[in-house]
């Protein structure tokens, strides 16, 4: 410890130092910091490998969510409409986002494993009716806008439900 | 050396127009250079290097609901931030800037207005401008707005009295209260820095407290109050008084310049006073940016610690500055 004006002085070169340093701020539109693997962001929706839906249109996600933001109709499968290898599957499956705290416990909930929270985390809208997700928007491929980080740099494993959809 | 009403006016209209200019960049100026300091960007998104940045928020200011508080007395409510901006403004008129030019039949000054007792003229203004940021506070009918202007109000009256007395040496030493002539006196002889360094540091801290800027910033203390005295005020008043703070600023620094720094007056050489606002500017912009320097580097004071150091460092520093120097000055005659 020097004497108090002299750490003052001292503060005002660390100060002046500082501004010829590299900023740490990460510019977030054009450099996006890449996500953890297990990051949980906007849902997905599941197909099996033969175009089949993976939800039977159970609900087990809509009575696990607690923020009530799922909701799925389900209706019988038909020989003549058959969508998932199930005996029924969601006619509608709509998600709220606006509503939803992104807890994944839609995803502990599946048994089909049909539903998973993926890394997508730009989600805003002009308009609050556009945070209403349905089954065609879930299924859909989306638009890769996010980094991920490689799994491999981190020694947490990635659970089943995950690797495996 | 008189020159014709309508040159005044012209030169009143590019002086006030560069100060409000310089006062937009200076908000952007500091953000930017605070930012730097602490190892952000700062703003980049307007603009290139967010050089627009003072015209985004203008516009944002100008558009932006004027909300007034149904309790709020009008008149004065009105009235505080346009009484607080003009006088800041007004007191640029009298700083000199430049020698004076010859431009084909006329001449032409280095000075909006040239009063022989400037550096009174200023201080009056400053106190009036006060009136804007108590009278703002009350007339709000807000119980913060007022504990905010009643901080204020102590501050800047405490500070004011040890900003007087560190310029009474310099005063004494130039023998007049014309900035013009204070200036003049410097060009030959040592600026008034070196006989006056207590003056002006004196001048200095209690400029920064007159301003209410960090590390004395306490009528707005961001992380602590709302906002102080200007609490209920929003939109382009609010804008106002913003405006009326960094005006403040900008002048203070230029009567720091004009009495301590030799004004205009590049060191050692006179074969380039012609550009006088030049090195007029330079300096403001050396002392602006020491103004922001302080305010990233020191943490804001406690409230009594302000008024014990107002109180019982500054003003009897500056009340034997300006003694010793009458004697000194007695003596030398």
């Amino acid at each position: 410890m020097s004497p108090q004006p002299v750490d003052t002085l001292k503060g005002f070169g660390v100060t002046f130092k500082q501004i010829f340093k590299k900023p740490l701020t990460q510019q977030y539109p054009e450099f996006k910091r890449p996500v953890y693997p297990r990051f949980r962001g906007r849902h997905r929706l599941w197909r099996h490998e033969n175009g089949l839906e993976k939800c039977v249109g159970c609900s087990l996600c809509a009575a696990a969510c607690p923020a009530d933001c799922i909701r799925v109709v389900a209706a019988e499968n038909t020989p003549e409409n058959r969508v998932s290898p199930g005996e029924r599957y969601a006619r509608i499956y709509e998600i709220n986002l606006s509503r939803c705290i992104f807890c994944g416990y839609c995803e502990l909930a599946c048994p089909f494993d049909a539903i998973t929270l993926g890394n997508e985390y730009e989600l805003a809208e002009y308009d609050r009716d556009d945070q209403i997700y349905t089954k065609d928007m879930l299924l859909a491929e989306p638009i890769k806008r996010v980094p991920v980080a490689d799994a491999e740099l981190y020694d947490t494993p990635i659970p089943y439900y995950r690797a495996h959809s | 050396m008189s020159e014709p009403w309508w040159v005044s006016v012209i030169k009143a209209l590019v002086i006030i127009n560069l100060v409000l200019l310089t006062f937009a960049y200076t908000t952007l100026l500091e953000r930017k250079l605070l930012a730097r300091m602490q190892l952000r960007f700062g703003p980049n998104r307007a603009g290139p290097y967010g050089l627009l940045q003072p015209i985004a928020d203008l516009v944002k200011l100008v558009r932006k609901e004027s909300f007034f508080p149904t309790a709020a007395i009008d008149a004065p409510y009105i009235l505080a931030p346009v009484v607080s901006a003009f006088t800041a403004l007004a007191a640029f008129a009298v700083i000199p800037f430049g020698n004076g030019w010859n431009i084909w039949r006329y001449h032409v000054n280095g000075v909006v207005a040239n009063v022989p007792i400037s550096l009174i003229l200023i201080f009056a203004l400053g106190s009036i401008g006060i009136y804007g940021f108590i009278v703002g506070g009350w007339a709000s009918e807000s119980k913060y707005s007022l504990l905010g202007s009643m901080r204020t109000c102590a501050q800047l009256v405490s500070y004011e009295v040890s900003l007087a007395l560190s310029v009474l040496g310099v005063v004494i030493t130039a023998g007049s209260l014309s900035l013009v002539q204070i200036v003049h006196n410097q060009a030959h002889s040592l600026w008034y820095v070196v006989p006056q360094a207590v003056g002006f540091l004196v001048f200095l801290i209690s400029g920064v407290a007159e301003t209410s800027r960090a590390p004395f910033d306490l009528p707005e203390a961001e992380q602590e109050l709302v906002a102080g005295y200007h609490t209920e005020y929003s939109g382009m008043r609010w804008g106002l008084f913003q405006m009326a703070e960094y005006v403040n600023m900008i002048t203070l620094s230029g009567l720091a310049i004009t009495l301590f720094l030799g004004g205009w007056h590049f060191p050692f050489a006179h074969g380039v006073d012609f550009l006088g606002p030049l090195w007029f500017f330079v300096k403001l912009l050396a002392l602006l940016f020491a103004f922001i320097w302080l305010r990233a580097t020191l943490p804001r004071l406690r409230y009594d610690q302000l008024m014990s150091f107002g109180w019982k460092i500054l003003l009897p520093v500056a009340t034997v500055n300006a003694l010793v120097t009458a004697l000194v000055v007695v003596w030398a005659n």
